[in-house]
């Protein structure tokens, strides 16, 4: 009997593809974020009230992942930016190669990389699964909404200590829930110290200033370094 | 792609298996060790039950699958103390310090395969 080292990823195929991503997004000085939350914490309403802040000349793009239908897609083609449904069928994340194979066909209705600043992807509702696929995204952004638990971020550690931003969604029902965001922030930063956090609501419009804001700030930096590349 | 997070993973083991397999004609892979992070997200036990339901019956068997956890490791970023993380309590045990940096915890990797050459 043999024991050879092998040391390598489990999601070695995966990640070679999100590493091509990551070059063509770098390459394009485009930046990507990836959208993760439970299902029902507010990733479309937050996208639509996003979509609807840009600029009309806002080189903005969005693939939307479910198992099935294509109603996120409807609700958010409608500010006029090119958005696409990718229906997993199951699956209960996106991965890589589902990423890169809507981008080719997204060639076909003359939408490329090189003609955009921001692709937005929207990750299938789920916590756990979405936090094992890189899909070569700059930043994981993880939702997390005031009518969830407060544990939420101690229960499925991996998704908020890989996030770079938490956007705590739908604070403008705190008054009417027994939620303590004061716990919450306290939890996220326990799993991942110092992770930004922006409290936001898509009903009211608090705090879609400073996400709008994020958003700009990280563009700028992708574009630099594009333009550096 | 199969409709379940581990079992996902599983069918990325036995590629990897299969793929090692061809290197070695003649040779049979009895068992693959892989290392699973306290943060990579992955049942071990969902894991375990999906890969003997992809090998069962096929000419993979028999192959067993050895996982072993790896703990959330820290290291202080003021006095480089490295310690084990419980209980999501970031400080450094030995200085107080709260910036201490992950740097073990989040693997997903395949370490090893035996290989019986007769």
């Amino acid at each position: 009997m043999n024991r050879i080292a092998v040391e390598k990823k489990v999601l070695n195929e995966n990640q070679i593809l999100a590493e091509q991503l990551r070059e063509r997004y770098r390459e394009n000085g485009v930046l990507c974020v990836n959208l993760i939350s439970s299902p029902g914490s507010g990733k479309t309403a937050l996208l639509e009230r996003t979509l609807e802040r840009m600029d009309k000349s806002a080189r903005v793009a969005v693939l939307t992942g479910d198992l099935q239908t294509e109603n996120d897609a409807r609700r958010l083609a409608k500010f006029g930016f090119p958005v696409r449904q990718i229906t997993t069928g199951g699956t209960c994340h996106l991965d890589a190669r589902m990423i890169g194979k809507h981008l080719e066909d997204w060639k076909l209705e003359n939408v490329a990389l090189e003609d955009l600043d921001l692709l937005i992807v929207e990750n299938v509702g789920n916590l756990v699964c979405p936090s094992s696929y890189d899909l070569g995204e700059d930043a994981k952004i993880v939702l997390l909404s005031t009518t969830e638990g407060e544990d939420k971020p101690l229960k499925y550690p991996s998704i908020f200590f890989k996030s770079e931003l938490m956007l705590l969604t739908k604070i403008d029902l705190l008054p009417y829930v027994p939620f303590s965001a004061d716990l919450a922030r306290e939890n996220a930063r326990r799993v991942h110290p110092g992770m930004e956090i922006i409290d936001v609501s898509s009903t009211t419009g608090e705090g879609l200033d400073r996400w709008m804001d994020w958003l700009k700030a990280r563009q700028e930096k992708a574009r630099l370094q594009g333009v550096v590349g | 792609m199969v409709p379940m997070h581990e079992l996902g993973i599983a069918s990325s083991i036995l590629e990897s298996v299969q793929k090692e397999a061809v290197r070695h004609p003649g040779a049979h892979i009895s068992k693959v060790g892989v290392k699973i992070g306290e943060l990579a997200g992955v049942d071990r036990d969902a894991l375990q039950f999906g890969f003997e339901v992809l090998v069962k019956d096929t000419e993979l068997e028999p192959l067993a699958l050895e996982l072993e956890l790896i703990p959330r490791v820290q290291r202080c970023s003021k006095c480089a103390y490295e310690f084990r993380m419980t209980d999501f309590d970031p400080r450094c045990p030995l200085c107080g310090d709260l910036a201490t940096q992950c740097i073990s915890g989040e693997e997903l990797d395949i370490a090893y395969m035996e290989i019986d050459d007769s």
